[in-house]
């Protein structure tokens, strides 16, 4: 690693107060992406804000049919929350999926989704279940915030607090997890909203993206065969040694299918 | 430099650390507790696994500065005494290693694994593990060694 100074803040606005006063800073929340990142000297930045534990940017809260989550909760905590498995027990399902045990007690919600790895699962939920990112200066919707690959609507400075998920009538999700790294080489978040059913499909792509033509097929007719006859069109997924482009779509087909069998399963 | 104070394995430690310095390395240069091994250096072999406030994580991933204030735990401070920690003893019993370096962090993790579920079944051994890589065993023996360790804690 490269030498940098750690600034643990001890509440939002220092936090931000650091960020903005330090234009090469970096947030720390778990940890997970950026130490790894650093270990490879990837990055370089000059400070390290810790707002990892801050209290503000935690809690579990279940309020007019949106379910909040604090930036700073870390994946373990969301996989166990009854809350959040009373309410939507896919996002719960979803984060007990996560890397492994050790990285879940560490890895944080804010964290996943403000680096957007086009790989990570959050984002998948974030989109499906157009959730809001409530952040420092103001609320994102999913659509406008993930802007591919480890690139967002966030601004220099700008911290996500929270997330506003919607509560679903029901929902799932499935992927197909690299066997080495456990990152999704395709993953599938379906979502049964009062506005209809969403698709939203990570690991696949540059970055999270719905697949449009399953959820158009999806409102015709609620069954797996709706999606079996579909083609995700491969023109831009991700192509590498481990998988093609038509692999990948074809991978993703197969987890949607997977995740709307599942959620067809729940009443 | 920042100045640091936790307390490990039950007692208070006071160290100086350059910002970066990581946890492992704190634990292991500074305080002598080379039990804590550094196997891959990028989290995925599980063999720095340290207990931080009650929970597993790699201390290869995490700033000693971070821990700051901590409670944490590691392989030194679990026996009492002479007396193993059960899942000391059942990786011992049931010869749950071979070259015995990722031993530290399985067990540590395994500590972990049963606090959260005394009694897992096989499939939720090998998930509870996922974290945590050996090299030699083949993980038959890590598997029942966790198993009696359920029995027995």
């Amino acid at each position: 690693m490269f030498e940098f100074s750690y600034l643990k803040a001890n509440s939002l606005s220092e936090a931000a107060a650091f960020v903005a006063a330090h234009p090469d800073a970096k947030l720390l929340a778990g940890g997970m992406t950026l130490l790894p990142t650093l270990k490879q000297r990837l990055a370089q930045p000059s400070h390290l804000v810790d707002v990892g534990r801050l209290p503000e940017l935690g809690g579990i809260e279940l309020k007019a049919g949106r379910l909040a989550i604090g930036a700073a909760t870390r994946h373990h905590d969301v996989a166990t929350s009854a809350v959040v498995r009373n309410a939507i027990p896919a996002l719960a399902y979803l984060a007990s999926h996560i890397g492994d045990p050790q990285v879940r007690n560490c890895g944080t919600l804010g964290g996943s989704v403000a680096n957007n790895d086009p790989a990570a699962d959050y984002p998948a939920a974030v989109l499906a279940l157009d959730a809001i990112i409530v952040t420092t200066q103001r609320e994102i919707a999913a659509a406008d915030f993930f802007q591919g690959m480890f690139a967002t609507a966030l601004e220099a400075g700008e911290i996500i607090v929270r997330v506003l998920f919607p509560v679903p009538k029901r929902a799932a999700y499935e992927k197909f997890p690299h066997p080495a790294s456990g990152y999704a080489m395709a993953g599938a978040f379906v979502a049964e909203m009062a506005t209809g059913v969403r698709v939203a499909v990570t690991g696949a792509g540059p970055g999270v993206f719905r697949w449009s033509e399953a959820e158009s097929a999806l409102a015709q007719n609620l069954n797996v065969a709706a999606v079996d006859k579909l083609t995700l069109d491969a023109t831009d997924l991700n192509e590498d040694f481990h998988a093609t482009r038509e692999y990948r779509a074809n991978l993703a087909k197969v987890m949607t299918k997977r995740a709307l069998q599942k959620m067809l399963a729940t009443k | 430099m920042t100045k640091l104070e936790l307390n490990v394995n039950g007692k208070l430690r006071i160290g100086e650390v350059e910002d970066r310095t990581l946890l492992a390395d704190f634990l292991r240069d500074q305080l002598g507790l080379t039990g804590t091994h550094i196997g891959c250096d990028t989290s995925q072999c599980g063999c720095c696994t340290v207990h931080l406030d009650g929970r597993a994580i790699k201390s290869c991933t995490m700033l000693a500065v971070q821990a700051s204030g901590a409670k944490v735990v590691t392989i030194e401070g679990l026996a009492k005494g002479d007396t193993l920690h059960p899942v000391q003893q059942a990786f011992s019993d049931c010869h749950g290693l071979q070259c015995g370096f990722c031993t530290p962090g399985m067990i540590m993790a395994t500590a972990a694994l049963l606090k959260d579920n005394p009694n897992p079944s096989d499939a939720e051994i090998y998930r509870g593990l996922e974290g945590n890589l050996c090299r030699c065993t083949g993980y038959i023996n890590i598997v029942k060694a966790v198993k009696r360790a359920a029995q027995t804690s």
